[in-house]
């Protein structure tokens, strides 16, 4: 069964690109039905206020929860981190709420502070080449929350059950190593 | 820690992708750009249709109206520089916009030269008509291309032109011999690597909007189909009699611009579209495409 990709804005593309390079077949999710028989479930890049009202109004919270819920294994980055969380620091906006955290948007200031830097991240042996966008990083993680990988002390990579969700952008490397690991896990 | 590489900056581009970026003049028409679901606001004191209708010299926006418009949405800001005027992109970088369009809309600064935007952190989106034109900009830094258009028109004829002209001359380039590159580059006017990029890859190595003309959720979806990767809306939404109902529905359209049921559906009641000018009853003077080299 191929991996969902929800595609209402972002770089969705990008995800495809790399699963489909990985041997992983994907589908572009749109609607709820597109939900059905899914291997697993990536939420990209984007906007997440964006995401999160296309989401609402075309009635895909509740079955996005359901499937992220039945323990299908789930990626989130950096706009997926924000749509996967409990809430945010700063003013409200629609969140998945599936993911223990609350996340402050934009952590590290506006775009001329966006920035590049290797990671080291928990279970993998080579640090990771991650790309910083405007990035978000996890102001409060729950006590299922396992931190990954971390920023000046700042949580950017989490793993909470099937979900594990990023503050970078691993689609924009060709970095695989986070889809595998997001593949590879049990809900 | 690198800040403002070729990647982040090209990256925030990848981030708005299947977006909607909207003209706003103030804070509260931001308000209604993000509620309605842009991916990002372009501060500006008048749209394009204003300035058409004002003329005058256009220039860069009041730095406190850009602050109170960062002030109220969560968005990415962009604001516009004049073409050439690098000392306006360094004061909107000061302002840490998220952006900065180098835009035909404005008066250019310089008939010259376009501005080096690889001295700035700040990413720059500039207009092309044509792919000589794109690489060009793409050659001095832009992390970001949108068709030109004919800006303040609500005509999307131009629009139109200027994205399948880009497309045509890269399909033609995927199909030469390398030895024909070279003069081909020196038709396009453009740098040779970029060039054998294209030759290679058959696409631009940045995000390419639609902008200049786009009025209508169909006129939205009909670039998507075309294959840009967003669009960029100025005085279609806030010189329509609904602006928020408007900047919804082009928000939906842009998102399932494969699904002419759901078009039809958000196109329904969206009262007066803006009033168009035809591209073909403007004189060449007045066309802003023109703006630039």
């Amino acid at each position: 069964m191929p991996v969902g990709i929800l595609a209402l804005q972002g770089d969705f593309r990008e995800h495809a690109q790399l699963l489909n390079g990985m041997g992983v077949e994907t589908r572009l999710v749109r609607k709820p039905g597109e939900l059905d028989s899914i291997d697993g479930l990536v939420i990209p890049g984007g906007e997440s206020t964006t995401i999160g009202k296309l989401a609402d109004r075309y009635g895909l919270l509740e079955p996005l929860r359901r499937v992220v819920r039945s323990g299908v294994p789930t990626l989130g980055t950096c706009a997926g981190l924000i749509f996967l969380a409990a809430g945010t620091t700063g003013p409200a906006q629609i969140h998945l709420g599936v993911l223990d955290v609350v996340v402050e948007r934009n952590a590290f200031g506006r775009q001329v502070d966006s920035f590049e830097a290797e990671l080291d991240v928990t279970g993998l042996v080579d640090p990771l080449h991650a790309v910083f966008i405007r990035a978000p990083v996890i102001d409060k993680a729950g006590a299922d929350v396992e931190i990954l990988a971390t920023v000046e002390n700042d949580p950017v990579m989490v793993r909470q059950g099937n979900i594990i969700a990023t503050s970078f952008h691993p689609e924009l490397t060709g970095e695989t190593r986070v889809h595998t690991l997001m593949l590879n896990q049990e809900g | 820690m690198d800040k403002g590489t070729d990647r982040v900056k090209r990256g925030l581009a990848e981030m708005l992708k299947g977006g909607v970026i909207m003209d706003v003049v103030n804070a509260d028409h931001a308000r209604i750009a993000e509620e309605a679901g842009a991916v990002a606001v372009m501060a500006l004191e008048r749209v394009p249709a204003d300035i058409r209708a004002d003329g005058g010299v256009a220039r860069m926006s009041d730095p406190t109206m850009i602050e109170e418009i960062q002030a109220a949405v969560s968005i990415p800001v962009m604001a516009k520089a004049r073409i050439g005027h690098f000392v306006e992109a360094q004061v909107l970088q000061s302002l840490g916009v998220d952006y900065v369009d180098e835009s035909e809309v404005l008066t250019p600064a310089d008939e010259e030269h376009h501005i080096d935007k690889w001295a700035f952190a700040v990413p720059f989106v500039c207009g092309a008509r044509n792919l000589g034109e794109a690489l060009r900009r793409i050659g001095e830094g832009a992390a970001m291309i949108r068709t030109k258009g004919e800006a303040g028109t609500g005509d999307v004829v131009e629009a139109v032109r200027h994205f399948r002209t880009i497309n045509g001359e890269m399909q033609r380039l995927t199909t030469m011999k390398h030895e024909e590159l070279m003069s081909t580059a020196r038709d396009l006017g453009a740098p040779f690597d970029l060039v054998e990029e294209i030759a290679e890859t058959g696409k631009l190595p940045v995000v390419n909007f639609a902008a200049g003309g786009i009025a209508t959720p169909a006129d939205a979806a009909l670039m998507m189909q075309l294959g840009v990767d967003g669009v960029f809306v100025g005085s279609g939404i806030f010189k329509s009699g609904d602006p928020a109902s408007r900047a919804k529905a082009i928000v939906e359209a842009t998102t399932y611009y494969e699904d002419p049921s759901i078009i039809a559906k958000v196109s329904r009641n969206l009262g007066e579209p803006m009033v168009g000018i035809g591209v073909t009853e403007l004189e060449e003077g007045e066309r802003l495409a023109g703006r630039g080299w």
